[in-house]
């Protein structure tokens, strides 16, 4: 065990496991969404992330942009992202959704056993990821740098990066933004109506079918941003790096609690940066394995994840 | 039942033409080595020649192809026929292909399989039916240990290049700061580990990472590297994750020299990391880069296949005519040959070639070459690496 290497690199480990955490947890919000008001693992969630990894870079090849370009000055620079941006949130939400209307709705219209929605889920999943992993021969695709990692500023000896700062703040604004609309909104309320009691809901003239579809596309959304982020950040994407990522986004949900927006985030957050601290602590192949024992122990003492598990039953 | 009797009587049919067949070889050939000075054989080819290890496998069929050609140009006449054998470069392939090659009695000696993978499948048959092989570029050490008689390897083996990594980072990068790493395969572990041990005092910190695939957040290990103040980090370990630690490394800033074996010798890394930040990167191969070779075998090569040499060639090129020269003396049968290996202390193009009891290049000829990555993307030959 290294504790005086964990000591020294405590601040850049832990910000750079924040914005890795502020990545996780915007995906997590899919599995989340659709867990709270469907009680079901939408396993495919990594392939809606993946679809918009390979959304925006395919939007940048247009304007020739690949791993060997040169970084962009500030204009392009923001319009690019903005593009990347547009076409990674559209391409993840239409999978998104038509993964719910291929995949989930027709067995749901037939009152398929939760069973037969986990196998699909898992058929689609795998089904995605091997198609991008045939037509792009399993190879890795490198990102164009459209964003120079730049120091920003420094706290003490920890320089922060604008990418970083980037990932955090276009996360917790999404977040908030999220946050703000479930529980603010009609439609939102709707969500938490559907989640609480879908029977009562569909009663009071809530259009469930319609509640449904929504919550897969908000989920979609939000692992598109992550998407983008991701492809930011690791500057390499490939067939699998949805399954890879949606292990620690599943994790993270199930650790803030699932079901639960906020849950989400925190886990999120928690486990970016708790994954770093055991990297520092014990190498870096430790990584995965630590995250999960951490999951483990906090389950004992937490069964429902650390801020509970509902989406808007305790605050509905 | 009358279909049984056919069967039965067409089975028996076969069995006496491949009798025949055989009695007809043995005869024939011990004739030709009266008449004709040891011709009437063939030398084979055994490796991919499509699929997705095809490049390697074309440039070795080539390489050996181009040596018998001239050897039957000097004799004027087909004294020895080529025969290829396509093992698609599978292990799970491959047996089905090598019993289908020791079915020919007539060839004597095998230039193959390229992969390492491939020969702990095939080589147990080759064995077994006593045809001698010399496999040009398959470098998994325990490949010597197998105790197979007729195994010969014609370049060093993953051994060899752990100890030219560390007299390269010491002796050409002049680092004094080193960081080494590993993906904990068996491969790069085992590389990271010579290279540590050879280092010793200069290695300031390591880390390990999950393998290929399981892993795509490098953070951690990006700040060690840095926080380390190495000036060199050594990566046990494939082009892949190694492609994304570069990208990661150059996006954090750190301006030092990632190093590697043969597994980061592909454009691949550079295709992940984006060609800028995998310039200078640099990687150790027990192979020499073909354009080194001597003699006129480099524009030979150029006017018969219309294409440059490519890795392992030229080691092709000479395996073919240490096989050749053994023929000529009058080695032919199988079993002579492979004695024959046993003393064979031959100058060839590419190196001199002389083998261990095991089958192993003797150690005094073993060549370790550093390649660097460069604006094409690839790795091109840097420097021979002298570890003696």
């Amino acid at each position: 065990m290294d504790f005086s290497g964990l000591i020294n690199d405590f601040g850049p480990l832990t910000v750079t496991g924040l914005a890795q955490g502020a990545i996780i947890a915007l995906f997590a919000l899919g599995y989340t969404l659709v867990y709270g008001v469907l009680r079901l693992i939408n396993f495919a969630h990594s392939e809606v992330f993946l679809l918009g990894t390979y959304a925006c870079l395919f939007v940048w090849g247009l304007f020739g942009l690949d791993q060997n370009s040169a970084t962009p000055s500030v204009g392009p620079m923001l319009l690019y992202m903005v593009i990347g941006l547009i076409a990674a949130i559209v391409v993840s939400g239409a999978t998104a959704l038509t993964v719910e209307f291929v995949a989930y709705r027709p067995l749901r219209r037939r009152n398929a056993p939760p069973l037969a929605f986990l196998i699909t889920a898992i058929g689609a999943s795998l089904f995605i990821s091997e198609v991008v992993g045939v037509t792009t021969h399993r190879n890795q695709t490198g990102v164009p740098p459209i964003i120079q990692a730049r120091p920003l500023f420094t706290i003490g000896d920890t320089t922060v990066t604008n990418l970083q700062v980037l990932i955090i703040l276009l996360a917790l604004v999404m977040m908030f933004a999220l946050d703000r609309f479930i529980n603010g909104s009609r439609l939102g309320r709707g969500v938490r109506a559907v989640a609480q009691n879908p029977d009562s809901a569909a009663l009071m003239g809530v259009n469930k079918s319609r509640v449904i579809a929504l919550v897969f596309l908000l989920g979609g959304l939000m692992a598109g941003i992550a998407a983008v982020m991701y492809d930011l950040k690791i500057g390499v994407t490939r067939y699998d790096a949805g399954f890879l990522l949606g292990i620690d986004a599943f994790t993270a949900a199930v650790l803030g609690g699932i079901g639960n927006l906020r849950g989400a985030l925190l886990g999120g957050l928690l486990l970016g940066v708790l994954q770093n601290y055991a990297a520092g602590l014990f190498g870096s192949q430790w990584l995965h394995a630590a995250s999960f024992v951490l999951l483990v122990v906090i389950l004992l003492f937490r069964p429902t994840g650390l801020l509970g598990e509902s989406l808007g039953r305790s605050r509905a | 039942m009358r279909q049984v009797l056919a069967r039965a009587i067409g089975g028996v049919a076969i069995i006496g033409l491949i009798a025949g067949a055989a009695a007809c070889n043995s005869g024939s050939s011990s004739d030709d080595t009266a008449s004709e000075g040891n011709c009437g054989y063939k030398l084979a080819f055994f490796g991919a020649l499509t699929g997705s290890a095809a490049n390697l496998g074309v440039n070795i069929e080539q390489g050996f192809e181009l040596a018998i050609d001239q050897y039957n140009k000097s004799k004027g006449s087909t004294c020895i026929e080529v025969a290829k054998f396509d093992s698609q470069g599978e292990a799970s392939v491959a047996p089905g292909v090598a019993r289908s090659l020791v079915a020919d009695k007539k060839i004597l000696g095998i230039v193959g399989p390229p992969f390492s993978g491939e020969s702990e499948a095939a080589d147990p048959i080759f064995e077994s039916a006593g045809i001698p092989t010399i496999t040009p570029s398959a470098t998994r050490v325990s490949l010597s240990s197998k105790g197979w008689k007729v195994f010969h390897r014609a370049v060093a083996n993953d051994d060899a290049q752990g100890p030219a990594a560390a007299a390269y980072i010491k002796d050409n990068l002049k680092a004094t700061k080193v960081f080494v790493a590993d993906d904990q395969s068996a491969y790069g572990a085992g590389l990271a580990e010579v290279v540590k041990t050879k280092l010793g005092a200069l290695v300031v910190a390591t880390d390990k990472t999950e393998g290929d695939g399981k892993q795509a957040d490098f953070s951690a290990l990006v700040q060690k590297v840095q926080s380390s103040g190495a000036t060199a980090l050594f990566y046990g370990g494939y082009y892949t994750n190694a492609g994304i630690i570069r990208k990661q490394l150059t996006a954090a800033g750190w301006k030092g020299t990632l190093l590697g074996g043969d597994g980061m010798k592909d454009p691949g890394l550079s295709k992940a990391s984006g060609v800028q930040a995998a310039v200078g990167t640099v990687v150790t191969c027990p192979c020499s880069p073909p354009e080194a070779a001597g003699g006129t075998f480099v524009n030979d090569y150029k006017a018969k296949w219309n294409q440059d040499a490519g890795t392992y060639s030229d080691v092709a090129f000479d395996a073919a005519n240490i096989f050749l020269q053994g023929i000529d003396a009058g080695n032919n049968t199988t079993t002579k040959l492979n004695d024959y290996l046993k003393t064979v202390n031959y100058k060839g193009i590419a190196n001199t070639y002389k083998f261990t009891e095991t089958g192993e290049l003797d150690p005094n000829f073993i060549k370790v070459w550093a390649f660097k990555f460069d604006s094409s993307g690839d790795a091109k030959a840097d420097v021979e690496i002298k570890t003696s």
